[in-house]
């Protein structure tokens, strides 16, 4: 068995839990009530939950009527895109089509595949240039297509695997002026930048609190007033009647407790993450001088946490391996199918070919990552690259 | 790791003798089935599945590498051609050689591995020549004969001294769930089993004229490949013989599209040519040596003597064998140890 310690480098998949969510979970686990219960053991248990409320809506610009909480991302994801198209196809039968982009999360992308195989929904995707954004003369131009038609857009804030930054707040303003829902899914973006759902004029709004040290399992859709999704989820009429069920109490006071410390730390630690990820770019270039970055360039445009890099000649799933050998965790970012590798579909609609998509890997920094996790990845690639490379060749 | 208890105890075992291990599940599918239905069949999503909790139960890395698009050219394009051309190939033989301990052997070794271990029953003796497995129903050095010397210095076999039944056992001492899942049988690429439905999706209908060994029309069919030499059912032939004596399929002429049909003393073959040979249980003999040959997977071995001619193995066999097929295997032992095979060609 390998016995290297773990250089952990896929905070964008999941990170460390904060030590003072832990405790207050761990606190809350040992207590009993259900928050929709009328007795005392559920008020206890509902000011639990309204006050995790009030805290993280004050975190994300919020009020507390708009978090409606769910399991995590993908559920807030599915609710958004599919709950506003069937509300709002529902209201005029015309609104059939879904705007988003090519470099969606899946939770995002199969919920608008969905719908057009299931649901008679027309996709309408938007292009994206070579480092991943939208510009809003794009969405202007596809939603003045057929402004009756339009049903939702969604935009994700910043992307999961090359980490660009959308100009969300303009986008939002240009779907305002055809009328059309916009959504969002800040679910990266929540852990690294200033996310400010009222600033930010978007409509629906996805986080979920693994990503910036909370639990597994909580996360929230946030929604503006008058914005109403079709359920997914029927039931007990929790979440206001949009999201039924019995709400996890611990996870959303843990889910609180890390977006409260996270929201405190973030400018420092965005800071800190984006001179390390400089530093990672810069061993990682010079072990391998043909090595791609891929996504924007370090700065503003770019989640400060991310790298991510092409390696002409190799298959990016030899490289995890090679790399997964050492000790080393990172990601090839992309989903699987069958547990088989497919090729990034964000590359490959940022216009990369089928090799170089399928021949990268991502790299995400975070709350636990130090100077020592580069110097171990540089210290590695150059070897991992070279045998990665003669494993395709043959 | 097949996903398979053989597989899954062999990964084990190589862990307990102090190996660096990383399971592989080969994904050799190129439209997988979620589910496997019976036995029949290999490599659904649910084998995979099985095959990472397996890994993950012993505490090892596990991957899955797609090597579908060279399956389907080395094994299964491979399978239909020998068919087409009146031959019966033996898929897993293809697979050992141009798959597993090829394409998957290639790969390891370039990222710095130093063999493949699989759940095969075989053995690999003190010289690195191929033996027989202690358990001799499940026995499958047949399969793993057409690997070269090269190969099998970097194949391990852990299984190999162990009967079935035990290995059953042991992965159920192990908390492998797959310790009770049944083995799968027939060709993993023909899930339902329908070996002739497959080659005339395949090869569409081909028909031609069932014959004697006379040369008379006896009937007609829709495919020479839908039969095999030494083949009783499945033969729609109007007449009976004369003598009511069963008829069996004695040739199968591919261009001529027909299949010749007779009783079971012209399935008699004394003699065999084998290409393609692979010696690696001794130099090839240039004078006749005594061997035991085995002419199918799980048939009986032949007394015979053989002997090496440039690019062929002659074989002459001491009695005569019924229903041998070209395309097949013909794979030369002595004793437990396999001397070497090579793919058949004619039959005398």
């Amino acid at each position: 068995m390998n016995t290297h310690p773990v250089v952990y480098l896929d905070h964008a998949a999941t990170t460390p839990m904060l030590p003072e969510a832990i405790a207050a979970m761990t606190e809350e686990l040992a207590r009993l009530g259900n928050p929709s219960s009328l007795h005392n053991a559920g008020r206890r248990a509902r000011r639990v939950v309204e006050e995790s409320r009030e805290q993280i809506a004050e975190v994300f610009g919020a009020r507390a009527s708009e978090v409606i909480f769910t399991s995590g991302g993908t559920e807030a994801d599915n609710l958004a895109v599919k709950g506003l198209f069937w509300a709002r196809r529902r209201t005029d039968p015309r609104r059939g089509r879904v705007l988003a982009t090519p470099i969606e999360h899946h939770a995002v992308l199969d919920s608008v595949h969905w719908l057009e195989q299931a649901e008679g929904a027309e996709p309408a995707w938007l292009d994206v240039d070579r480092t991943g954004t939208v510009r809003p003369e794009m969405l202007r131009a596809a939603l003045g297509r057929d402004p009756d038609g339009a049903a939702v857009v969604s935009v994700m804030w910043a992307n999961n695997e090359v980490g660009t930054v959308q100009p969300v707040a303009e986008l939002a303003a240009v779907a305002h002026e055809y009328g059309v829902p916009f959504h969002t899914d800040a679910v990266q973006a929540a852990a690294q930048l200033p996310v400010n759902f009222a600033a930010s004029g978007v409509d629906a709004m996805t986080v979920t609190s693994h990503k910036f040290g909370g639990p597994v399992g909580a996360g929230a859709l946030i929604l503006g007033r008058g914005v109403a999704p079709v359920p997914v989820l029927h039931g007990g009429g929790q979440e206001r009647d949009i999201r039924s069920g019995t709400l996890d109490t611990p996870a959303i006071r843990a889910f609180a407790v890390a977006a409260v410390v996270s929201a405190q730390r973030r400018m420092e630690e965005s800071r800190r993450l984006a001179a390390l990820r400089d530093n990672l770019i810069r061993q990682v270039l010079a072990a391998v001088p043909d090595a791609i970055l891929n996504g924007p360039p370090p700065g503003p445009d770019r989640l400060p946490g991310n790298a991510h890099f092409s390696f002409p000649g190799c298959e990016g799933d030899a490289l995890l391996l090679l790399l997964d050998a050492r000790g080393i965790a990172c990601s090839t970012g992309s989903a699987c199918t069958a547990g088989v590798a497919e090729p990034s579909h964000v590359l490959l609609a940022m216009g990369a070919d089928e090799a170089r998509a399928r021949g990268s890997l991502r790299f995400s920094l975070g709350r636990t990552t130090s100077q020592s996790d580069i110097d171990a990845l540089g210290a590695a690639i150059g070897d991992a690259v070279a045998r990665a490379r003669r494993a395709t060749a043959g | 790791m097949s996903g398979g208890v053989d597989s899954a105890t062999a990964a084990a075992r190589a862990v307990d003798a102090g190996h660096e291990v990383t399971g592989v599940h080969l994904a050799l599918s190129q439209n997988p089935q979620s589910y496997r239905t019976g036995a029949r069949g290999c490599c659904t999503l649910e084998d995979a599945r099985d095959a990472r909790r397996a890994a993950d139960v012993i505490g090892i890395p596990f991957y899955v590498w797609d090597m579908a698009e060279r399956f389907a050219h080395d094994v299964v394009d491979d399978f239909v051609a020998e068919y087409a051309a009146g031959r019966t190939p033996n898929p897993c033989l293809r697979c050992n050689e141009k798959i597993k301990f090829a394409a998957v052997l290639d790969r390891a070794l370039a990222l710095g591995f130093d063999a493949v271990c699989t759940g095969h029953y075989a053995r690999v003796g003190d010289d690195g020549q191929l033996m027989r497995a202690a358990d001799d129903g499940k026995d499958q050095s047949y399969v793993l004969a057409v690997l070269t010397r090269e190969q099998i210095a970097h194949a391990m076999f852990p299984l190999g001294d162990t009967p079935k039944a035990r290995v059953r056992e042991e992965a159920r001492q192990r908390g492998l769930l797959v310790a009770d899942k049944p083995d799968s049988h027939d060709v993993c690429f023909i899930a339902d089993g329908d070996t002739r439905g497959f080659l005339t999706r395949r090869l569409g209908p081909a028909p031609g004229q069932i014959v004697d060994s006379g040369g008379t029309v006896l009937g007609e069919h829709d495919g020479a490949y839908g039969f095999t030499v030494g083949q009783r059912k499945g033969l729609r032939v109007g007449r009976p013989t004369p003598d009511g004596a069963p008829r069996y399929v004695l040739n199968i002429e591919p261009v001529t599209r027909t299949v010749t049909v007779g009783p079971a003393s012209g399935l008699e073959v004394r003699e065999v040519t084998a290409q393609r040979p692979v010696w690696t249980g001794c130099a090839p003999p240039r004078e006749p040596v005594e061997c035991n040959v085995q002419l199918r997977a799980h048939g009986e071995v032949h007394p015979a003597s053989a002997y090496s001619d440039g690019d062929c193995i002659q074989i002459r066999l001491h009695e005569p064998a019924r229903a041998v097929a070209t395309g097949q295997a013909a794979v030369l032992y002595d004793g437990d140890t396999v001397l070497g095979s090579g793919t058949i060609s004619t039959t005398r």
